[in-house]
């Protein structure tokens, strides 16, 4: 019986359940440093807030259908009434000014416990671009350095400074099952630190209007065990590596010849664009353009054959090819894992 | 006075009443017909259309709403493209705000506050004839240009770089921005009007202490009109400059700065706000008090309240960046500000609970609308101390939690006390009642169409959704609670409708309401329904804040007016003691002119910067026949 109110409940708010199970985009399923004292502190000024507003609406209700003397003419005041009112209306506003003051300064304890990743921590540095993000990797020396877009993983348990820059209009970074936002604006570096408690997939948007495609502006943050993270980058610092099979080699030949490689870049070959993001592994990356579609050959072939039905107005061009050549290069691109 | 003078002087207390209206009436009538209706300046015609044309465009910007929530039913709907509701959301903003929402507030005070300071027209007539002119100008620019799919789309917020020259491409920014010229230049006319009428104008009598709550509020939000336009003026002025000319104010890569645009912006943008509630604010007073049956309590704190909020409104802006990496101390100097805001607030919703407290409420429709507000407006208050602290905003920040807060805001705080003012008011108007059954429905409709629609989005906001996304994917768990508002937005529509219906309906057929119908304290009641072009027969002499209770027999009046030329008394500004004879200018067709050459001259001056130039002649000529000293009564004082 229990067991199937819980069942109701979980079928009447879908969303809260959904978001219980993927950590995926909510300010309240949390699961970073940042995000989880966030969510302390909306909880108490919401509980707070309920209680002032529930006070207030219950003085409403008696103040109108409460029981009253008759009163001989509209200017016709009892004075000590009047006192009596002025005192009780003195009182809301001390309590007003009491619980504001508590706001105030919880908000400030609030921000001061946010986590800040220091200079040796690990470091990022994103890019906010219609409508799509760059990631930047550094390492200790200039070769470790490599180049992705709109995936970011990250070691869990571990601050990591996200450096952000806006290059074109004005974007914002949010991922909030890890962090508040911080908006990226060109002109003005600014940089947030994430830090996630869990491992899992987190989905991030962009948060601040910037144009046509402002909807279709997602990324997803995964955190993963150390071992893991260093895997990845690893996998992320190597060239691509072409395979032997045929229709990949053809596919290669297809994205080389064509005008693809003027706008992205496939690192271990001549592809060297740098005005849409980086593709050296992009089969390995769980979505493609901007976390628009999951990553299959289909999906890859979709998007190319048509990118502005799928992301209408977004800078990729449709670049007509034979189904041979699409079928060829969206094999290459899923095979850059 | 000299002796030819008296001779061709005739004042109001030589004629018995009769004679006295008639005389009046000649003078001061709008004549009929197309000239007399383009050439009129009395405050009442002017703000009566002020009041319908606002309306009109809070009926298409609700058009605009629910063409968004079409779109925003379902996950990936292809009702609207992105280029399309970018334009839409985009003009629904900018149409709120700069069309309907302050002009609708500074018209019902067009209307109002010559009648409760007891004159005969507002001050500087044909200036108030000019902004309607210039503000009906701006609106069709603005429409007109949604119409050939050149409507704005950078949000009403207009942010660089986006609007800027490199990605906001062909007109639209700059339509925008122009459209802002348009319509700040007109609330600020209206401001100054409505200040002198306060200071100036007061029926003799009136002191400070007098004066009923409303026409403060209007006073107040007039100086913050005043003193937060300059700002917009100053950004739109240099968006055009950077997109027209060539400068690089706002261009990061030749040393402008992106963030500027955003203070000078919100440095107007926060006060907007409280120049669209102060008024709000005075309308539920003056419905407190007169469904509630005795002057609102504490007339003082809330006068002090208002001039706080004024003041305050002006402290805040940074709240509306708290995102952008501004200094963290600066931050939270406006996370206090922006928290102190509640205590005015607070004085007021307390003032207004004890008054109804200690009164004997009646519960007609208007009065059922200030209950509503007081339910939604303390929601919109409360989330707005929530956004107002930094570590809050930066999750809320752009989200449908925002969207949430400041329709309650809006719409719980400002247009249900316009909707109740309306049902007030509208006897005065029309002469006639709307009805109280289809009032009480349309409120209902509207209070719970209006919370089934909003509510629901500070969940949204929680659960990640972003402000200004034409769709979301289906795997995003927000397609049920936005199937849900976007179903609820119908009951708000119906209740709306039901109110257009009412309002349209009793202009005709209402029943006839005679001068007092809600036996209410102030002014604008001494007089009969609809008032007469001259507003009162004779000028009353106010001995006490609620003069129709206070003072129930037959008001006093000051006499001694000339009545064979506009005249209107002006007095001091604190004790409102009777000083001069005014002269109140008289209809003119010139205020059209010289807004329709203005209108040239702006709408030029987007495609070609030399349109200021060459577009400025016929302003001037408008402006010379304007002031044209024509030997009339009015020039000899």
């Amino acid at each position: 019986m229990k067991l199937r109110a819980t069942a109701r409940l979980r079928a009447l708010i879908p969303a809260l359940a959904l978001a219980g199970c993927t950590g995926w985009q909510s300010a309240i399923d949390v699961h970073g440093a940042s995000a989880i004292s966030l969510k302390h502190l909306i909880v108490v000024i919401m509980a707070t807030c309920s209680v002032v507003w529930a006070l207030v609406i219950a003085t409403l209700i008696v103040a109108l259908w409460r029981r009253r003397e008759a009163r001989e003419s509209a200017i016709a005041l009892d004075p000590r009434r009047q006192r009596r009112m002025t005192l009780a209306v003195g009182g809301a506003v001390a309590a007003t000014v009491i619980v504001i003051s508590a706001f105030t300064v919880s908000s400030f304890f609030t921000t001061r416990q946010l986590t800040a990743a220091g200079a040796d921590d690990l470091t990022i540095k994103v890019r906010g671009l219609q409508w799509w993000w760059g990631v930047e990797y550094f390492g200790s020396k200039p070769e470790l350095r490599f180049e992705t877009a709109n995936e970011i993983h990250i070691p869990v348990g571990r601050n990591v400074r996200v450096q952000l820059e806006g290059l074109d209009v004005i974007h914002s970074f949010w991922v909030p099952s890890l962090a508040g936002k911080q908006d990226l604006i060109p002109g003005r570096p600014n940089e947030i630190t994430i830090r996630a408690e869990r491992a899992g997939v987190y989905r991030g948007q962009c948060a601040e209007f910037c144009g046509l495609q402002h909807a279709h502006m997602a990324f997803f943050v995964v955190a993963e065990e150390q071992r893991a993270f260093e895997a990845w980058t690893a996998l992320q610092r190597d060239n691509a590596v072409a395979s032997s099979d045929a229709e990949v080699i053809a596919g290669q030949r297809v994205f080389l010849s064509r005008p693809c490689a003027a706008c992205h870049a496939i690192r271990g070959t001549a592809a060297n664009g740098k005005i849409g993001p980086d593709l050296t592994h992009v089969g390995g990356r769980k979505y493609i353009a901007a976390g628009l579609l999951e990553t299959t050959r289909g999906s890859l072939a979709a998007w190319i054959a048509d990118p502005q039905t799928l992301k209408p107005g977004n800078n990729m061009p449709m670049v007509p090819l034979a189904a041979e050549e699409l079928r060829s290069v969206s094999a290459y691109l899923a095979s850059l894992k | 006075m000299r002796d030819g003078e008296t001779k061709r002087d005739i004042r109001d207390t030589d004629l018995d009443r009769p004679a006295l209206e008639a005389a009046l009436a000649r003078i001061w009538n709008t004549p009929e017909g197309l000239w007399g209706a383009l050439a009129t300046v009395d405050h009442k015609i002017i703000g009566r259309r002020y009041v319908i044309t606002a309306f009109v465009f809070l009926a298409l910007g609700g058009v605009l709403a629910m063409l968004m929530r079409l779109q925003l039913a379902q996950p990936e709907a292809r009702v609207l493209g992105p280029d399309r509701y970018n334009q839409i959301f985009t003009m629904h903003g900018s149409n709120m705000m700069f069309l309907f929402a302050v002009p609708v507030m500074e018209a019902v005070g067009v209307y109002l506050v010559p009648l409760m300071v007891g004159t005969r027209n507002i001050a500087f007539p044909r200036l108030n004839a000019f902004s309607y002119w210039i503000f009906l100008a701006g609106g069709a620019l603005l429409w007109i240009s949604f119409v050939l799919d050149m409507g704005p789309d950078v949000g009403w917020f207009a942010y660089v770089p986006l609007s800027g020259p490199q990605y906001g491409f062909g007109k639209r920014a700059d339509i925008w921005a122009q459209m802002i010229t348009f319509t700040e230049l007109s609330a600020l006319a209206v401001s100054v009007e409505i200040v002198v009428t306060i200071l100036k104008q007061r029926a003799p009598g009136m002191s400070l202490d007098k004066i009923p709550l409303f026409v403060w509020s209007m006073l107040v939000t007039s100086f913050v009109v005043i003193m937060a336009m300059p700002a917009i003026m100053i950004a739109s002025s240099t968006l055009i400059l950077d997109r027209l000319v060539g400068t690089h104010l706002f261009n990061p890569a030749e040393g402008g700065d992106v963030l500027l645009w955003q203070h000078l912006f919100w440095f107007f943008g926060h006060p907007e706000v409280y120049i669209i509630f102060l008024p709000a604010v005075g309308m539920v007073s003056t419905m407190t008090a007169t469904f509630a049956r005795r002057p609102v309590f504490g007339d003082l704190a809330m006068v002090m309240a208002l001039i706080a909020t004024g003041i305050l409104a002006f402290g805040l802006w940074v709240h509306h960046m708290f995102v952008t990496g501004l200094p963290r101390l600066g931050e939270s100097f406006f996370t206090a500000s922006s928290m102190a805001i509640a205590i005015p607030a607070g004085v007021q919703i307390f003032c207004w609970l004890a008054t109804l407290w200690d009164g004997k409420p009646i519960f007609k429709t208007p009065l059922l609308f200030v209950i509503g507000f007081i339910v939604t407006f303390v929601i919109g208050g409360l989330t707005g101390v929530m956004v107002a602290s930094v570590p809050f905003d930066t999750q809320v920040h752009d989200t449908y939690f925002v969207v949430a807060h400041f329709h309650y805001v809006l719409i719980g705080g400002a247009v249900f006390p316009l909707l109740g003012a309306i049902y007030y008011w509208f006897p005065k108007i029309t002469g006639r009642m709307m009805s109280e059954s289809l009032g009480r429905s349309a409120f209902w409709l509207i209070f719970i169409g209006f919370n089934m629609t909003f509510f629901p989005m500070h969940i949204l906001g929680l659960q990640g959704m972003p402000r200004r996304i034409y769709t979301y994917q289906p795997d995003m768990p927000w397609h049920d609670l936005n199937l849900f508002v976007s179903v609820s937005s119908l009951i708000l529509v119906a209740g709306f409708l039901l109110f257009f219906f009412d309002a349209i309906r009793s202009a005709r057929r209402g029943l006839p309401a005679g001068d007092n119908p809600w036996d209410a304290p102030t002014l604008e009641w001494a007089t009969s329904s609809p008032p007469p072009s001259f507003n009162f027969s004779y000028i009353p002499v106010v001995k006490a804040a609620n003069p129709l209770w206070e003072q129930p027999d037959v008001l006093a009046v000051a006499g001694g007016l000339r009545i064979n030329s506009r005249e209107l008394i002006i007095s001091t500004v604190a004790s409102a003691e009777p000083e001069a004879r005014e002269a109140s200018p008289r209809n003119s067709i010139w205020p059209f002119v010289a807004a329709l050459a203005t209108t040239v001259m702006l709408i030029s001056s987007i495609f070609t910067p030399w349109a200021v130039v060459w577009g400025s002649i016929p302003i001037v000529v408008a402006l010379i026949g304007w002031f044209w000293p024509k030997g009339t009564p009015e020039d000899e004082s």
